[in-house]
């Protein structure tokens, strides 16, 4: 499939590398399926698999009856038979009903049957907030999957990025939770390149490189960190860290990192009590104890429920609770 | 616009061999596909004293602390035994719950693995390279969407295999039943749905269970053929089996049979079904065991005597015994088990960590910073 001449010019939105990348897999791998709802002749509420099914006819991009647990489920069992299933489960509050069937099975089955049985299905998931979106369509359940063995957890926030993991994660043989952060789908271009590419899961990326303090994050707040480390007067220095992988995550790479920095703050949209910022501060306090000038920060979500989108931006991590608390961290 | 009736159903139930041992000929005319030949029947029953057998010191395995809980089978073998003889050997696909032990034997899996598994060790659910099922399933009903996605690969793919999922009565309330129902037969799927119903999610009766008259019917809001059979009658469930599997195998899409049936002992060992079932319904389920109307049925057509049935109960202990001390003899797995199998790739780094120092504090992970120094070093 050719690229449009826009994104010849432009390069490809978030949403574009995705669509390519699940083209490109099935060209070249038959046991590449899509299924979920509206995902064929519609192309999916976010148009992420338009043309797919056009494509690639309705047997290999299939429009599912309703039903969050009937799509996990019966992916499971098409990847026990030897398929590549994708699910889509159209947003990340719709996971509930699919939640037994991903955290119980897909998750348990490899180690349920020492290794006789494994599922190797890449659910492709819609996340997070700050596109005034309806109640249930706007949180960040990251950390809940993180906490479930035997599954890995991948945010990509950039369309280079969401190609190369999208690609690994089809090819890894485990179930991989794959969060497409919807902030993002449209909202910049970039060029990457047009063959197939990975990207290793499990590996983060050093966005900017810093000596004084080093901010952890992931997914849409990327972005932010960016904006709030444009309004750091000039002799600060920040190495900002995108985790890429929610799990496995690269501790490594925070680890140097805050050896170097000796000050972190973590920033993600999950409700603070138990989010993956607990976890990263608490591996900091593990491994670089004696390293640290100040204790970690966490910006994130309330622990309570995402408001309707009237409120959104008032607990979404902005630039400014950001670029605050890197203030308030090196200051300390 | 007139009153009309858009939609008619009816619900037919299948008995071939009553409780007294009587044959309808016309349902299951000698010589017939449909029909179990005597051979057959036979070496079905050897195999029911078998696994009746193990099904008995497996209980008492419980009840001495050599195996943890256990769900007897006792009663049920003829509504599992009577599938897995329609199926293909080494073609067709089981997706069980925990009650059909019998036709996963059938179809292969060593019986020890069964006692493995209740043993709590997890190489009883290490299905070998072959041998075509999932593991027990323990939550109830979430099989068959499993069952519906093994099914949709074989139709992708046009191979003329057909994948078999047990469940009980219990497991019809669940809503990953009414999705796989769905799914199956929206994308008319080579999938086969058993329901056992043996009157009995643990306390609960099938009349607190649902309000349907019988199980069967549910099939019908999905589009799907279905049919009520009796559970205890080997040859109707053979026949009901047969037809379903290969309708499935042809193209015809699912089915789904109900076969009615009795859990004869308690739900696990870890229950006491006398503080909920009246005895006398027990009393006359125990008449309609599957195992006493087939020995009925061999005996009258001169197959089956008392002899056989004492040589055959000694062979059965045998068997049984051998099994046990398999399943006993095999060591206690190691530790790294716990981890090795998380992912199909290398471990992460922090579970090597965790594997490494299982046995030690997380600080050791740090000899430097927990003021140890020299041989301990970081992972």
């Amino acid at each position: 499939m050719p690229r449009s001449d826009m994104m010849i010019e432009k390069g490809l939105t978030l949403v574009d590398a995705i669509n390519e990348a699940l083209a490109q897999e099935m060209e070249h791998d038959q046991r590449v399926i899509l299924l979920g709802e509206d995902v064929g002749l519609n192309g999916g509420v976010f148009r992420v698999t338009d043309g797919l099914q056009k494509r690639f006819g309705v047997d290999r991009v299939v429009d599912t009856p309703l039903a969050e647990s009937g799509i996990m489920g019966t992916a499971i069992g098409l990847a026990m038979a030897g398929m590549r299933p994708i699910p889509e489960i159209q947003f990340e509050g719709f996971l509930g009903p699919a939640y037994d069937q991903l955290t119980n099975h897909a998750a348990r089955y490899r180690t349920r049957s020492r290794g006789a049985i494994t599922i190797p299905l890449t659910v492709r998931v819609p996340v997070g907030g700050g596109i005034h979106a309806p109640e249930l369509h706007s949180d960040s359940p990251e950390a809940i999957y993180a906490h479930t063995p035997g599954l890995k957890v991948v945010m990509p926030s950039t369309p280079y990025d969401a190609k190369g993991l999208l690609i690994a994660s089809i090819r890894d043989p485990d179930p991989v939770i794959f969060f497409e952060p919807k902030r993002v789908y449209r909202s910049f271009r970039e060029h990457i390149p047009e063959e197939e590419y990975t990207i290793p899961i499990g590996q983060a990326k050093v966005v900017s490189e810093g000596t004084d303090l080093t901010v952890v994050t992931w997914g849409a707040s990327v972005f932010e960190c960016l904006a709030a480390l444009d309004r750091m007067p000039e002799d600060v220095s920040v190495e900002l860290i995108d985790l890429r992988t929610i799990y496995p995550f690269d501790a490594d790479a925070v680890v140097e990192s805050v050896r170097k920095t000796g000050r972190c703050v973590v920033v993600h949209e999950a409700p603070k009590t138990a989010g993956m910022g607990a976890e990263i501060s608490s591996i900091i306090q593990e491994h670089c104890f004696l390293h640290l000038k100040s204790p970690v920060q966490r910006v994130a979500g309330f622990d309570t429920v995402m408001p309707y989108y009237k409120l959104e931006l008032d607990y979404l991590p902005d630039a400014t609770r950001i670029a605050e608390s890197i203030q308030q961290t090196l200051a300390y | 616009m007139p009153l009309k009736t858009v939609y008619k159903a009816q619900i037919e139930n299948l008995q071939v061999l009553d409780e007294n041992g009587v044959f309808d000929e016309k349902l299951a005319p000698e010589g017939k596909p449909e029909r179990l030949a005597d051979d057959q029947a036979l070496e079905a029953y050897k195999f029911m004293i078998v696994c009746r057998h193990l099904d008995e010191v497996a209980f008492k395995l419980q009840r001495s602390g050599r195996m943890g809980t256990y769900p007897q089978n006792k009663g049920q073998e003829a509504a599992a035994l009577g599938v897995a003889l329609a199926a293909r050997k080494g073609e067709d696909f089981f997706c069980p719950c925990y009650r059909e032990n019998a036709a996963l034997w059938w179809h292969g899996l060593p019986m020890h693995y069964i006692l493995l598994h209740w043993m709590g060790d997890e190489r009883g659910n290490q299905i070998p390279e072959g041998v075509r099922m999932t593991p027990l399933s323990i939550p109830i009903g979430t099989q068959m969407l499993h069952a519906t996605g093994i099914a949709w690969a074989y139709k992708i793919r046009k191979e003329p295999r057909v994948a078999i999922t047990f469940f009980g009565d219990g497991a019809t309330s669940e809503g990953d039943f009414h999705e796989a129902m769905n799914f199956a037969s929206t994308l008319q799927v080579p999938c086969v749905f058993i329901c056992q119903n043996n009157h009995w999610a643990i306390s609960v009766p099938r009349e607190i269970q649902m309000n349907s008259e019988t199980v069967a019917q549910k099939a019908i809001a999905y589009g799907m053929p279905t049919i009520q059979v009796d559970g205890n009658d080997l040859f109707a469930v053979y026949k009901a089996a047969r037809e379903a599997i290969e309708r499935a195998r042809a193209g015809g899409g699912p089915s789904f049979i109900e076969a009615v049936t009795y859990r004869l002992g308690d739900h696990t060992t870890a229950d006491d079904a006398r503080r909920y079932r009246d005895p006398n319904e027990v009393e006359a389920w125990i008449g309609k065991d599957p195992m006493i109307r087939l020995r009925k049925y061999l005996s009258a057509r001169g197959l089956w005597d008392d002899a056989r049935q004492a040589e055959h109960e000694e062979k059965a202990k045998v068997i049984v015994s051998e099994v046990v001390k398999t399943a006993e003899g095999i060591e206690k797995p190691t530790t790294d088990d716990i981890f090795d199998h998380t992912f199909a790739g290398p471990l992460p780094v922090e579970l090597e960590r965790q594997k490494a120092t299982m046995r030690t504090s997380s600080l050791g992970q740090e000899p430097e910073q927990a003021g140890l120094s020299g041989e301990a070093r970081r992972m």
